[in-house]
């Protein structure tokens, strides 16, 4: 039977090779004995391999219902830590590419959005299509705030905190005009109005010139409105965005950020505000009716969201040399949109690692030339099928749940979870 | 057991066979490439969505000119295209992968945007750009080594206003634009400021958005109520057409010029040319021109990609040539480093003459803008017809 089936799959690998092959235009790939051999061995191992992992999917996992919160709260934390020590690892080793050093911020940046959207759509259990135009306010502000400090303070890190800090208020500000007639509507009427909010932030932008000069900041809704003294500089000119950004972002930076912002969103989601939000979520009238103020819970998460979402863009738009309005397109909102419902509603730790995958991939396909963006759009085909799976999601927690098992044995000894 | 240990083994073998698999592939690339003969140019444009037209046709373009300087048989050169989907972010991951793959000269990218934050890696890396189709003054702006070989959106509004002011086309002038288009904003404000200096009266300005670009019929109404006699359209050809249209149907007939935006509309597909006859536009190439560079560069282009080349594919054409010349004329060798490469190039570009598609004479300043005459074109009788 085996050797059946490796016959057949020698001329399936020259399908397949030539395929690759031809992708890359490398001209012919020739068999020789040995390679022949190796891909032999390959067949074998899977097939066991297979048939080992059809073994362990029969087994039902024993999960207990309630393991442990404070397990994932770990595994959060631990997760952005080991992240991080590898990355800064291996560049200190000179073993990131250039490339790969050049994902780092931007990832950051989109985990910070994930896990704030997250916040919103997982925990307060409304669908927001807006929020990229957070994402735009906080950049454009931080832009404005760093360039403003850039004779002021000359620690670039400084700087960027400024304008993280300028970002995240400005979002928030925008998020609390934006939340309060929003937050009055419910399923899918809000998530078209926070469609159309997002559009209207960013088409605010499209159209807003900033200018700096020795008198100060310059602001006007009109081209041409700007006027500056001798020796200023534009910092946002309308629809050609800002330009000549000193980039001052760095992965330091970002993974402060998102410690931060996991900190706040796990601290908020275990609160007793956290709670209320979420029992607003599973049964509004049953919430409000023991007293608790749904549109003010759920406000509080909005805003909080949209104030992340702002620092997040300050981190992005400081990385680059350039940003224009049109990249916080409702493009934008939808792939973020996408990192949190593959990583799981409500799932923190879920939202981090769809977000560095779904990030990377389009990046590591970039060698099939045309046809990246289908081979993107299939793999995520085939994501959300196999996620959705029970018998792959049983594995998965199978897992995860034995990993932390073993941790718990290790750092513990006491053993077991949440007990 | 015997099962288990075979299959341990058997799980071995794979580990080994994958990595196996993937050093090989490894190995066959770099016997191509790494022989250290070929200079490694890079570009970025957006190869899908949207603008997807733009940065394939520069892609075509540097291809087929590095085709035919590859064949010439002195210098040999590596062109590779990644796209960057017209947005800075991916740009810059582009730039990153292009400079993992060892680029040595960044022939790109094709959009402003993108070619802005990709200018001020190129500054800070010591890489020599040159792009081909990206005309925002902020591009050249980010560093003394980043070079345009289009013209700038401030040198395309100035040229126009002034030829309108030398040829005395218009009394009264109506602007339509995109105000949340970089492009047609940028020519739009280079404009004005020009046409204020010249003393030409701009009697309606009527800009339109992304979003309200569907029906552009209020715009017309506004320049034919305010009695212009020429309309200024600094747009691409898509609404172009619209304005044409509506302008024909409310029996308002003006002068139409337009920039290098407007190159292409006789192609658009469901549109009667006729309507066109007349319009004048600013455009550095004109596939129909009959000398015979432009002549061999359209039949060699419309027989390898089965389509007319644009402007884009022209200037792409036009900067491969420009880095072979400079390359030549600087001595530069494939070993080398893009920064060593990056010094000699600069010093090369600002002394030399270039001839091409898009320009006689073209001569580089210092701060990265080319000079070169503007060409206007008319369209009579469904094909373009040089101005002088």
């Amino acid at each position: 039977m085996i050797f059946l089936i490796w016959l057949l799959y020698i001329p399936a690998l020259y399908l397949v090779y030539g395929l690759r092959l031809a992708l890359a235009g490398m001209g012919i790939y020739l068999h020789t004995f040995p390679t022949m051999l190796l891909h032999g061995a390959v067949f074998v191992g899977v097939y066991y391999l297979i048939k080992y992992l059809k073994k362990l999917l029969k087994v039902k996992p024993r999960i207990p219902a309630n393991a442990g919160k404070r397990d994932k709260t770990i595994s959060v934390y631990g997760l952005v830590t080991v992240g991080f020590t590898a990355m800064t690892a291996l560049q200190g080793y000179g073993m990131l590419s250039r490339s790969m050093q050049g994902y780092l911020v931007p990832i950051c940046a989109y985990v910070v959005l994930a896990l704030s959207l997250n916040l919103v759509v997982g925990i307060s259990g409304e669908l927001s299509l807006g929020h990229a135009g957070f994402m735009g306010v906080g950049a454009f502000a931080g832009i404005v705030a760093a360039t403003c400090a850039q004779n002021a303070v000359s620690d670039p890190f400084l700087r960027l905190v400024i304008g993280m800090v300028a970002g995240g208020l400005m979002a928030g500000v925008a998020g609390l005009i934006v939340g309060i007639p929003v937050l009055r509507l419910r399923g899918d009427y809000l998530a078209i109005v926070t469609l159309a909010f997002g559009e209207i932030l960013r088409s605010l932008t499209e159209n807003l010139y900033v200018g700096l000069d020795r008198a100060g900041l310059h602001m006007s809704m009109s081209n041409g409105g700007v006027q500056l003294q001798e020796g200023g500089k534009m910092i946002i000119s309308g629809a050609l965005g800002a330009t000549g950004i000193k980039p001052i972002s760095t992965f330091v930076a970002g993974i402060l950020l998102v410690f931060f912002t996991v900190a706040v969103v796990l601290n908020l989601v275990h609160s007793r505000e956290g709670r209320a939000i979420k029992a607003v979520r599973d049964n509004r009238i049953a919430a409000e009716s023991v007293g608790i103020n749904a549109t003010t819970f759920k406000l509080k998460a909005f805003v909080i969201s949209a104030v992340l979402a702002g620092m997040a863009g300050a981190l992005f738009g400081l990385n680059l040399g350039s940003v224009q309005a049109s990249k916080f397109s409702y493009t934008t909102s939808i792939d973020i949109l996408v990192y949190v419902v593959l990583g799981g509603m409500g799932n923190m730790l879920g939202s981090i690692i769809s977000t560095v995958v779904l990030y990377l991939i389009p990046e590591f396909l970039r060698s099939l030339a045309d046809y990246r963006m289908i081979m993107y759009a299939i793999v995520l085909i085939v994501v959300m099928l196999c996620t959705w799976s029970p018998k792959i999601k049983n594995t998965i927690s199978l897992f995860t749940y034995t990993m932390r098992t073993y941790w718990n044995r290790l750092f513990r000894k006491k053993g077991g979870s949440g007990k | 057991m015997m099962k288990k240990i075979l299959a341990m083994l058997l799980a071995v073998l794979m580990t080994v066979g994958v990595l196996a698999g993937c050093g090989g592939a490894d190995v066959s690339g770099k016997k191509e490439n790494d022989g250290a003969s070929v200079i490694k140019v890079g570009t970025s444009g957006p190869l899908t969505g949207d603008n997807a037209v733009y940065g394939v046709a520069v892609k075509n373009g540097l291809e087929l000119a590095f085709e035919e300087i590859n064949a010439l048989g002195d210098l040999q050169f590596e062109v590779k295209a990644e796209d960057d989907e017209a947005d800075s972010e991916k740009a810059v991951n582009a730039y990153n992968t292009l400079m993992d793959w060892g680029m040595q000269i960044m022939a790109g990218p094709t959009t402003s945007g993108s070619a802005a934050a990709t200018a001020q890696k190129c500054a800070a890396d010591k890489v020599f750009m040159l792009t081909p189709s990206a005309s925002d003054p902020a591009v050249i702006a980010a560093g003394d080594n980043v070079f345009q070989i289009c013209f700038t959106d401030l040198n395309q509004g100035k040229a126009s206003a002034q030829y309108i002011k030398d040829h005395n086309l218009a009394t009264k002038i109506g602007i339509i634009y995109d105000s949340s288009s970089p492009y047609s904003a940028g020519i739009y404000n280079t404009f004005k400021a020009e046409a204020a200096a010249l003393g030409l009266e701009i009697a309606i300005e009527a800009p339109f958005t992304e979003g309200t670009k569907g029906d552009l019929t209020t715009q017309v109404t506004m320049c034919q109520q305010a009695n212009c006699d020429l309309v200024f359209l600094p747009i691409y050809t898509s609404e172009a057409v619209k304005v044409l249209s509506v302008a024909n149907s409310n029996g308002y007939a003006p002068k139409y010029f337009g920039c290098d935006g407007l190159d292409g509309i006789l192609s658009v597909e469901n549109f009667d040319t006729s309507l066109a006859e007349g319009v004048m536009l600013l455009t550095p190439f004109d596939a129909t021109a009959t000398d015979e560079k432009t002549q061999s560069f359209v039949t060699k282009y419309t027989e390898k990609y089965g389509t007319a080349p644009n402007q884009f594919a022209a200037d792409a054409y036009d900067v491969a040539y420009a880095i072979y010349e400079a390359c030549k004329a600087g001595g530069v060798t494939a070993d080398m480093s893009a920064e060593e490469v990056n010094a000699i190039m600069v010093e090369q570009i600002t002394k030399m003459s270039f001839d091409g598609l898009t320009g006689q004479a073209m001569q580089w300043g210092a701060d990265g803008a080319v000079s070169k005459d503007p060409m206007a074109v008319v369209i009579e009788n469904g094909i373009y017809v040089g101005m002088d």
